[in-house]
């Protein structure tokens, strides 16, 4: 068996769907944030799966940009889920039901 | 069946058991930790398509500073009770299970049907640092700046999100 580039796209794809289920799932703040992060990282896979097999670096380069963005989000985020558990002593997002601070 | 070719199976499988246990486990510490390994092994896969210098970022990045911000902010709410979430939640536990399906089914599909250009086996791209880094400070320039730019934005808003409005 020779691994391929539809190998990599495979465990990416699950990997997706993983974090989406986990986003689905979990009604916990913190854990659709890791759901998120799963996501991220299987596109990131995909993206330096094909930088390899489409010999070309912009698919690593990209992958570079999106940890940066990552960071970002989970960095703002985490600060609106401390603000929020400030607010209603909870990160239960069923507690979330009006937009009114 | 090669060495890679066992490394690449034992990534995928592991992977995909951390990311299993990341969504079964009722302690959100637990989670973190398994998160934290879901990293670790997809540094792996990047080590077997070459990807050396982004393997090393996401420990660093991810592994490193991302998963320690998770953890401190799980110890700063200090939950108390385990999180008992398949209780009460029917809809979103079938769902969501159903709906990660569906996606892995779609992609699974598209791929059948896809086939990619043959690429000869001396000619994959091997990404060191300087074949990389180089179009990031070339042709990607003013991504990069705005990139950092992103990076201020989401600091000084991360300040603000969460000063304590006090009397003073």
């Amino acid at each position: 068996m020779i691994i391929g580039l539809n190998h990599y796209l495979a465990v990416s794809a699950i990997l997706f769907g993983l974090g989406l289920t986990c986003i689905l799932v979990r009604r916990d703040a913190l854990l659709i944030l890791m759901g998120l992060e799963m996501n991220l990282n299987a596109a990131n896979l995909a993206l330096v799966a094909f930088s390899r097999f489409g010999h070309g670096a912009t698919g690593q380069v990209l992958t570079f940009f999106v940890i940066a963005i990552a960071a970002a989000e989970v960095a703002i985020g985490l600060a609106i889920v401390v603000a929020l558990f400030r607010k209603k002593k909870s990160i239960h997002v069923n507690d979330f039901k009006t937009l009114r601070g | 069946m090669t060495a890679v070719d066992s490394l690449f199976l034992f990534f995928s499988l592991a992977l995909i058991l951390s990311a299993l246990m990341v969504i079964v486990s009722p302690n959100a510490v637990a989670s973190a930790l398994y998160l934290v390994l879901v990293f670790v092994f997809t540094a792996g896969l990047y080590i077997l398509l070459q990807a050396f210098f982004l393997a090393v970022l996401q420990i660093l990045v991810y592994a490193g500073a991302i998963m320690v911000l998770f953890l401190f902010v799980i110890m700063l709410l200090d939950m108390r009770e385990p999180c008992r979430w398949w209780s009460r939640n029917l809809p979103a536990l079938v769902g969501g299970p159903l709906m990660g399906l569906a996606f892995g089914a779609t992609v699974w599909a598209t791929l059948k049907r896809t086939t990619w250009p043959e690429v000869a086996p001396e000619s994959l791209f091997r990404g060191d640092l300087v074949q990389v880094m180089t179009p990031v400070f070339t042709r990607f320039l003013l991504p990069v700046e705005i990139a950092g730019l992103l990076l201020l934005v989401a600091t000084i808003g991360v300040v603000v999100l969460t000063r304590r409005e006090g009397p003073s």
